[in-house]
């Protein structure tokens, strides 16, 4: 199954719906609720992420019978170092993204924890893309 | 310990959720920062923040929290109140300070989870 999600950066009324579709989606495929929630939180962080940082973004997302595998991949300003962005507590993050409770630092590391693998690639000045896989029996 | 008991010690105010409140809870939480909240793996969890924005109530539902307190006077918008009814939530607003909730729910038995 494939789905695709188009994300605004700075529209923060709107993140967060790609990742309540996903959830909607993987109830009725009768996902282990934890599995799910281990999904939906990794996806969250990240579509935030495009929102707080980028102009816009895509998410592609494909499942089969053992993995859910998600693309995001946005335009924006791309990641310097990230080495140093997936340290806990590092953040650029605006007093506006700090407003809606997000730009700690705990972003990337939380999307890490929450996945089975999970690799960041960014082209600075021009986009960022985060690739997660989650197993269904792990 | 229920929901309609919380509301009593509180002495706070439903807006979303009334037809839940003998709904069990056992474990509580209070932050304003919502990657705090996305780190949380228990279950059945009281959201106590000061934290009042359609984002609160996003966080809660990726994290399987239905019941969260507003706290420090911060008001529900409408939106807010949809999105939280379209996941079954209950949400409560209350006047006192963070401080203050989380001590008379930790008094009243309510648990932390760490």
């Amino acid at each position: 199954m494939h789905f695709e999600f188009h994300v605004e950066g700075g529209n923060f009324s709107k993140a967060g719906s790609a990742s309540s579709q996903l959830k909607k989606i993987l109830k009725q495929l009768n996902v282990d609720p934890k599995v799910i929630k281990k999904v939906v939180v990794a996806l969250y962080e990240a579509e935030v992420n495009i929102v707080a940082h980028a102009y816009q973004g895509d998410i592609f997302i494909d499942i089969d019978t053992e993995k859910i595998e998600i693309k995001l991949i946005d335009e924006g300003p791309g990641i310097e170092n990230i080495e140093l962005a997936m340290q806990q507590g590092y953040s650029t993050a605006s007093s506006k993204v700090r407003e809606m409770g997000f730009g700690a630092g705990m972003g990337l590391p939380n999307i890490k924890n929450n996945c089975d693998k999970m690799t960041i690639s960014s082209e600075v000045g021009k986009s960022t893309t985060v690739e997660m896989i989650t197993f269904f029996n792990n | 310990m229920k929901i309609r008991e919380v509301v009593e010690l509180l002495n706070a105010r439903v807006v979303s959720g009334h037809e839940r409140l003998d709904n069990e809870v056992e474990y509580g939480f209070s932050s304003d920062l919502m990657s705090d909240v996305l780190t949380v793996e228990t279950d059945n969890l009281l959201l106590l923040t000061g934290l009042a924005n359609v984002q609160t109530i996003r966080t809660a539902e990726m994290s399987d929290i239905n019941k969260i307190i507003f706290v420090r006077r911060k008001k529900a918008t409408e939106e807010m109140i949809s999105l939280a009814a379209e996941n079954d939530m209950i949400l409560i607003e209350c006047d006192y300070s963070m401080f203050k909730t989380s001590g008379i729910l930790f008094k009243s038995g309510i648990k932390p989870i760490y």
